[in-house]
């Protein structure tokens, strides 16, 4: 029998215990992975829409939001001349109201715009939805809440707008969205000429360093990323990622106390057996040790629970109609191993204390402990 | 080795006061146990028996006075983790198993602490689980375990790392008199065949008498030899 088996022997004979610490970790686990799959998933959405089809976007520098950025519509007119770009698709993104509904996410794109022909039309043809028509084409779930039929009308601001079509589309919050033409977007919302962002693909052979130079040279009110870079970059993601891991972790910490609980329980319900493994030779670094491994060995049997639990949940919310395709649950490689960071930080954090505690015992004094 | 290095356990004018020195259980106490004596350590409950025990092995650091061990002076931690280890075993008068453990789980925890192979372990146990009668309880737990068999298991415990200094603190003070008989036998019987030294501490006369010297104390003072 090594400390580990020992280690292992001290949990199984106090299941309960164990199972009351490694449940505080499960659910610190769980909403971790939950906040930060939940809110990983939704910049991952939001990333896909910027990125259909291309490699670059071009918007407006400094700006905290792409829903306050003003790029001029020329400007990609200008970029689909230059030889290093094979397309370039201005987007507005909009907040409009709606009966019943006082946000709905509006997309202004032209029909040339690629990423109505990746949804499956449900109602009506991309043949409705023209540059210079009026007709919108509605998200599933938007049509569903909207009430809104291909060859009827709905109320979007302070206009009507006879819907030319109404299509699945893979990405939530496209599918509860609203597609409207560029330029009648840009009357609705007094932004003619603008659009938010100009969506840039590559000409084959060509580096996105051209792309970069040409704008800077030419407009220097904006700016070109690469979507890799402006994922990184775009505030708003930081924000969003940065929260997630600040709430996920404030859930684990809140769980870890568990741990230290469990120990400091753990500890004082066997001075005298802490004693006596002394008196059997145990050294101090032995005694903390053996301590540190059962708290790591809960929080590695939590972070597991958590795993599963935080999957099984996302999994769960995924299934629910309402919330299908606003959830897209991500727990990567590098979720699970923040949670194993944290799990093992709180593990040995959570232990500090009991694990001192239990290495400065006297033993003789210990065995005189009732 | 000189005479001195040659004793197994050599307390020279040992001090030891509890509660600030408000409480002075050993007063100047000097005892010299030679490799393979048997030394029964008599007198009343309170006398300084148990905590002369406790000084030899380290457990308790004296206030004054000189502890040596097999050779080594018991004066830092290093000394006590070694001689716990490797040269000292310990009986209580309460066995001091772990309830929710098999006994052999309880006996292989000096081995883990010594870091010894867990083949040479489980070896050296059934040898001396068969000398002492709990071969067959092995894989119980503590909990079911008799009276009588926790005290030998505690025994087997005790002599896992084949200790010189066997220190048994009122060993069978907790058991009735068939056991006491039983477990005092065995305690006997394996120190004079191994050759190890053995100092008890004992207020029962019968038990006393049957060591090869019996040293009387009182009010923190070695009185005298004999009954």
């Amino acid at each position: 029998m090594n400390l580990w088996r020992m280690v292992f022997t001290n949990l199984r004979r106090h299941r309960v215990r164990t199972a009351i610490g490694a449940a505080g970790i499960a659910l610190g686990v769980a909403t971790m992975l939950s906040v930060v799959g939940l809110l990983g998933g939704a910049v991952k959405m939001f990333e896909r829409i910027l990125q259909s089809d291309s490699e670059m976007v071009v918007f407006e520098k400094s700006v905290s939001d792409l829903f306050f950025s003003n790029v001029p519509v020329e400007v990609a007119g200008e970029l689909e001349k230059q030889p290093f770009v094979k397309a370039a698709r201005p987007v507005l993104f909009t907040i409009i109201t709606a009966p019943g509904r006082p946000v709905v996410t509006c997309f202004g794109i032209s029909a040339a715009d690629p990423r109505l022909g990746k949804g499956e039309w449900l109602q009506g043809s991309a043949a409705g939805f023209t540059d210079h028509g009026n007709g919108v084409v509605v998200g599933e779930r938007a049509a569903d809440f909207l009430n809104a039929k291909a060859g009827g009308t709905i109320e979007l601001g302070q206009s009507t707008y006879p819907v030319a079509g109404v299509v699945r589309m893979e990405n939530g919050f496209e599918n509860g969205g609203v597609f409207m033409p560029l330029v009648t977007c840009q009357k609705e919302f007094h932004k003619e000429g603008l659009c938010s962002v100009v969506s840039v693909a590559l000409a084959d052979g060509h580096e996105s360093a051209e792309v970069k130079s040409w704008i800077e040279s030419h407009h220097e009110r904006l700016t070109a990323l690469e979507n890799e870079e402006f994922s990184r970059s775009y505030s708003q993601f930081k924000i969003m990622k940065t929260t997630a891991w600040v709430v996920g972790g404030c859930a684990f910490l809140l769980g870890g106390l568990s741990v230290t609980n469990t120990m400091i329980l753990s500890v004082f319900g066997r001075i005298k057996e802490l004693a006596i493994a002394r008196v059997c030779g145990f050294s101090r670094g032995q005694v903390a040790r053996m301590i540190f491994g059962e708290s790591l060995l809960i929080s590695a049997i939590g972070t597991v629970m958590g795993w599963g639990l935080s999957v099984a949940g996302l999994y769960a919310l995924r299934a629910i109609p309402q919330l299908q395709g606003y959830i897209d649950p991500r727990i990567g490689w590098k979720e699970v191993a923040g949670a194993l960071v944290l799990a093992v930080v709180t593990a040995l954090a959570g232990a500090l204390y009991p694990a001192w505690y239990a290495a400065k015992l006297k033993p003789a004094e210990a065995l005189r402990f009732e | 080795m000189n005479k001195v290095d040659d004793m197994e356990v050599r307390v020279e004018d040992v001090w030891k006061s509890f509660d600030r020195g408000r409480i002075e259980v050993l007063k100047g106490v000097t005892l010299h146990v030679p490799k393979g004596g048997i030394v029964a350590l008599c007198g009343t409950s309170g006398c300084g028996k148990s905590t002369l025990l406790n000084v030899i092995s380290g457990l308790e650091e004296v206030d004054r006075g000189l502890v040596r061990v097999a050779g080594r002076d018991v004066v830092d931690e290093a000394t006590r983790i070694h001689l716990l280890r490797h040269r000292i075993g310990y009986v209580f008068q309460f066995h001091h198993l772990m309830p929710d453990l098999t006994l052999e789980e309880n006996c292989m925890v000096p081995v883990i602490a010594a870091g010894g192979r867990r083949a040479d372990g489980l070896e050296r146990l059934h040898d001396l689980a068969a000398t002492t009668g709990v071969e067959h309880r092995l894989g119980q737990r503590v909990r079911e375990l008799s009276g009588g068999e926790r005290q030998r298991g505690a025994l087997v415990r005790a002599l896992m790392n084949d200790p010189e200094l066997l220190l048994c603190d009122e060993p069978t003070g907790a058991l009735d008199e068939k056991n006491r008989e039983m477990v005092f036998e065995l305690l006997l019987e394996l120190v004079r065949a191994r050759g190890r030294t053995l100092v008890l501490a004992t207020h029962d006369p019968d038990l006393a008498r049957r060591c090869d010297r019996c040293v009387r104390m009182r009010d923190g003072r070695i009185e005298g030899e004999g009954i």
